[in-house]
């Protein structure tokens, strides 16, 4: 399946997609007497035009609030974010990126079709056909025959594919993924794995994924983004190599390069002192 | 036959039974129990001394049920060219229906908007929620009578105040409450991966509230109607009592119990038409509810 | 995998510190209500409102003042069918759920009139029952109040009796306790909570029933018939102390059945 995409003027694909600069975030205590919570310290990050960056790290490491950043849902104390060049909120507010999260998030009176269209209902662009541009979206994330149905008629795994598709429904060059995957049963999840990568390739979107899992990470990544918690940081940015079986296949998942991967993630999360192959220092 | 089917009839069956039985016990006590009542602790000699704890069993106290069906049937007055009994009720219940009504649209786009404005400004929401609450909880009802006393001495310009305005402006007060609470409790419903997907999306106030808070709100907005339309009845019966507006069914409840000792069948009338004033509009409103079901399939599928 | 990183929820409520909860939260309805009686008193005085559409709080609350001997007592008298009704209710309310809880076929025969008394004002049968009981007789009343609270406690008490865990079940088949015995045992502990839900969703209905059973007919003792008195007579100010009277008392009923609800469900999982 081909779905054929057309390359938007509107970027300019030298920029960076998204750039990180010194950004820290404190929640100040609910309670009196708690002690406030620095959920992201001085972290910076840069994602270049088309790069998959996965987020990874323990509960609480902040790789969701460093998302949520980007996206402009919450806002930086120190620091400042930016996206293709423009302020986060522009960002937003010109709709330049597609976001899915853990939970599918669909709006249960919608059918899978009306939640799709979502988006291009949103902020109408002139001679869009909004039913054409939704039936290539069902195809592409391969509900065909589910495009009348309600979400309550989906399986878990179809309903986040419905949230996938209306991430991409404005065709954006970033895709903000807060584990998209992580409410799903393990075949499920490889299979969506798969699609996601085939997904970007035919869009050249760059993408910030957020993950618990390494072998997510190291599957879907260029570059996987180890955070450490309390206060949050980056600790390691491990670089993968790509090399081997072709990019998405799950071949992959055999590849030694692969295991090599997530043996160096893994020494990254767990304090591994001894950097392993391909392991950018900071 | 289908387990569905099965228990449909069986519901029904037992319905009819539970109703046909309330009629066996009237009837019953009717031909049973003492016929001047029981009273608790009378003074010998002293009429009306006492509590008296069960009622008495006359045809004036308790007619007939067969009395009060053939009475509906019989003209309002001894003349026989009047118009029926029951035509005559159900023009008054009409009436009070058509006010109910409107009491009731008052109230629900009253109650709205005030919803909306809580949902909007917090301040609002925490200054204005725990009165609204608190209002529930006591007896708005008794501003009544007071309201009786606008009828015909407001003008403003060419409009005047009509009595039937007052009995609509207390229908809708009772309404109202129900609605802005449910409505709230509504508006505020979606989740937080719901708000922040509309934000991700650049999305406004205004196009959140209509595209997402709105429809979320409508499980929570129909039973909010159910109890907001039995409010408006009740406020348009007892406000039709307490204004004094000729006409409506409430109004015809008072008239009708003066006949007690001459016509005791007729006075059940307007009563029975009130009981079925309130089944009419909880009719309406589950109709009302029934293109909103859209709406509430996750509620409705469990 | 582990669960989803609690992300805190967007907005953070501005704390006002050194204020302790209760008083934060009562605060902003409290000022609202002074400026609201502020602002109606200066209306009615700048303005010229006349007294049959608006008097003057000042001249509501003299007259409240005034009136307070005769305000208490018509409360008493309402009050009283209130919670005279509101308890045979709760008595036949109660035993009935248990009935309906036990027997399908009671819980069919119920059904279609829990329903109907839901939706039908039953203040309009209180003339017939001023005819069977007497016009003197406030026992009418009581049986309005009776009715009208019937459903709400009634609800309450049936979805109580059904929340019985399947554990408990199990450990009472287990003990060999059946019947009486079983209900006694667990079956009425675990629905009591939720039978002071009802009693304290029906309590301000078991006032206004009352209440508005008064506007038609019956002994002129209660706080309705005096707030009917009062506006017939043009006495508008007094019929609005009693309107106030009326709504304390329905407050005092609300808080009463509140704090009771709060004793019989402690320790117990909240309705």
């Amino acid at each position: 399946m081909t779905i054929i995409i057309d390359t938007p003027e509107r970027l300019d694909t030298t920029t960076d997609a998204v750039s990180v600069d010194g950004v820290t975030r404190i929640f100040s205590a609910r309670k009196r007497g708690a002690a406030d919570v620095v959920a992201l310290s001085d972290v910076s990050l840069t994602v270049h035009a088309g790069e998959f960056v996965s987020l990874i790290g323990p509960s609480g490491c902040g790789k969701s609030t460093l998302l949520r950043q980007i996206a402009d849902l919450d806002q930086p104390d120190a620091g400042s974010v930016s996206v293709f060049g423009k302020t986060a909120r522009r960002a937003r507010l010109d709709q330049d990126y597609g976001i899915a999260f853990q939970q599918a998030g669909l709006l249960p009176w919608r059918t899978v079709s009306q939640n799709i269209a979502l988006p291009l209902q949103m902020h109408r662009e002139r001679g869009l056909d909004v039913a054409a541009r939704v039936r290539e979206l069902i195809e592409l994330v391969g509900l065909g025959d589910f495009a009348d149905r309600y979400p309550d008629q989906l399986s878990g795994g179809m309903q986040q594919r419905v949230a996938i598709a209306r991430s991409l429904a404005r065709n954006p060059k970033l895709l903000l993924m807060d584990e998209p995957f992580g409410a799903l049963d393990e075949m499920t999840r490889e299979r969506m794995q798969s699609e996601l990568l085939r997904i970007c390739g035919e869009t050249g979107a760059a993408v910030v994924f957020v993950t618990h899992s390494i072998p997510e990470a190291v599957f879907l990544s260029h570059r996987v983004v180890v955070m450490s918690p309390r206060p949050g940081r980056v600790k390691e940015v491990v670089v993968m190599e790509r090399a081997g079986a072709p990019v998405g296949s799950d071949a992959v998942r055999d590849d030694a390069a692969f295991f090599r991967g997530v043996t160096a993630v893994r020494e990254a999360l767990h304090d591994g002192a001894a950097a392993g192959q391909g392991v950018e220092n900071r | 036959m289908s387990t569905r089917s099965r228990s449909l009839l069986f519901s029904s069956a037992t319905g009819i039974a539970g109703v046909a039985l309330l009629a066996v016990l009237w009837e019953g006590y009717k031909a049973l129990g003492p016929a001047e009542g029981l009273r608790i602790g009378a003074v010998e000699g002293e009429r009306g001394s006492g509590v008296m704890v069960l009622p008495r069993t006359d045809d004036v106290a308790m007619p007939h049920l067969i009395d009060m069906l053939v009475r509906l049937l019989e003209p309002v007055s001894s003349s026989a060219a009047d118009t029926p009994l029951w035509l005559a009720v159900v023009q008054a219940a009409s009436l009070s229906l058509g006010i109910a009504l409107c009491g009731l649209a008052i109230g629900l786009v009253v109650g709205t908007v005030l919803a909306v404005a809580m949902q909007r400004v917090r301040i609002v929401e925490s200054a204005v929620l725990p009165l609204v609450i608190l209002s529930q909880t006591v007896p708005l009802i008794a501003l009544a009578p007071l309201v009786r006393s606008w009828g015909a001495r407001i003008e403003i310009g060419e409009f005047e105040w009509q009595n039937w305005m007052s009995v609509a402006v207390i229908a809708a007060y009772l309404a109202f409450f129900p609605i802005a609470v449910g409505m709230l409790r509504g508006l505020q419903s979606p989740s937080a991966v719901d708000v922040e997907l509309m934000d991700s999306l650049a999305s406004g106030w205004w196009s959140t509230l209509v595209r997402l808070r709105l429809p979320a709100a409508v499980p929570y907005l129909v039973p909010a109607l159910k109890l907001a339309g039995a409010s408006a009845v009740v406020g348009t019966v007892v406000a039709e009592v307490s204004v004094g507006l000729p006409g409506g069914i409430g109004r015809m409840i008072m008239e009708f119990a003066g006949f007690v000792s001459s016509d005791p069948a007729k006075v059940w009338a307007p009563i029975t038409g009130a009981l079925l004033l309130g089944l009419v509009v909880a009719g309406l409103v589950a109709l009302a509810g029934l293109p909103l079901n859209r709406f509430r399939r996750t509620e409705l599928a469990s | 995998m582990t669960a989803a990183t609690a992300v805190p929820s967007a907005p953070v409520v501005a704390r006002r510190r050194g204020l302790p909860p209760a008083l934060a939260s009562a605060l902003p309805p409290l000022v609202l209500v002074v400026v609201a009686l502020l602002l109606w008193e200066l209306a009615v005085r700048a303005l010229e409102i006349p007294a049959f559409l608006l008097p003057a709080p000042s001249a509501i609350g003299a007259e409240f003042a005034r009136l307070t001997p005769q305000i208490v007592e018509a409360s008493v008298a309402t009050g009283t069918n209130a919670l005279l009704g509101l308890v045979i209710s709760a008595v036949v309310a109660v035993l009935l759920a248990i009935a309906a809880s036990g027997a399908r076929v009671v819980d069919g025969m119920l059904a279609p009139v829990v329903v109907a008394l839901a939706v039908v004002p039953i203040a309009a049968v209180a003339p017939v029952f001023y005819i069977m009981f007497g016009s003197s007789s406030e026992t009418g009343r009581v049986i309005v109040v009776a009715i009208a609270v019937f459903v709400p406690v009634f609800v309450n008490a049936l979805r109580g009796l059904r929340q019985v865990s399947p554990v408990h079940r199990e450990l009472l088949r287990a003990l060999n306790i059946t019947g009486w015995r079983a209900v006694r045992t667990v079956t009425v502990p675990t629905a009591l909570p939720f039978v002071f839900t009802g009693l304290r969703q029906a309590s301000s209905l078991a006032v206004i029933s009352a209440l508005v059973s008064e506007y038609f007919g019956g002994p002129k003792t209660g706080i309705g018939s005096q707030i009917t008195t009062a506006a017939s007579g043009s006495n508008y100010a007094q019929a609005w102390a009693f309107v106030l009277g009326a709504i304390v008392t329905g407050l005092a009923f609300y808080l009463v059945t509140l704090a009771l609800e709060r004793v019989v469900s402690r320790h117990r999982p909240s309705p």
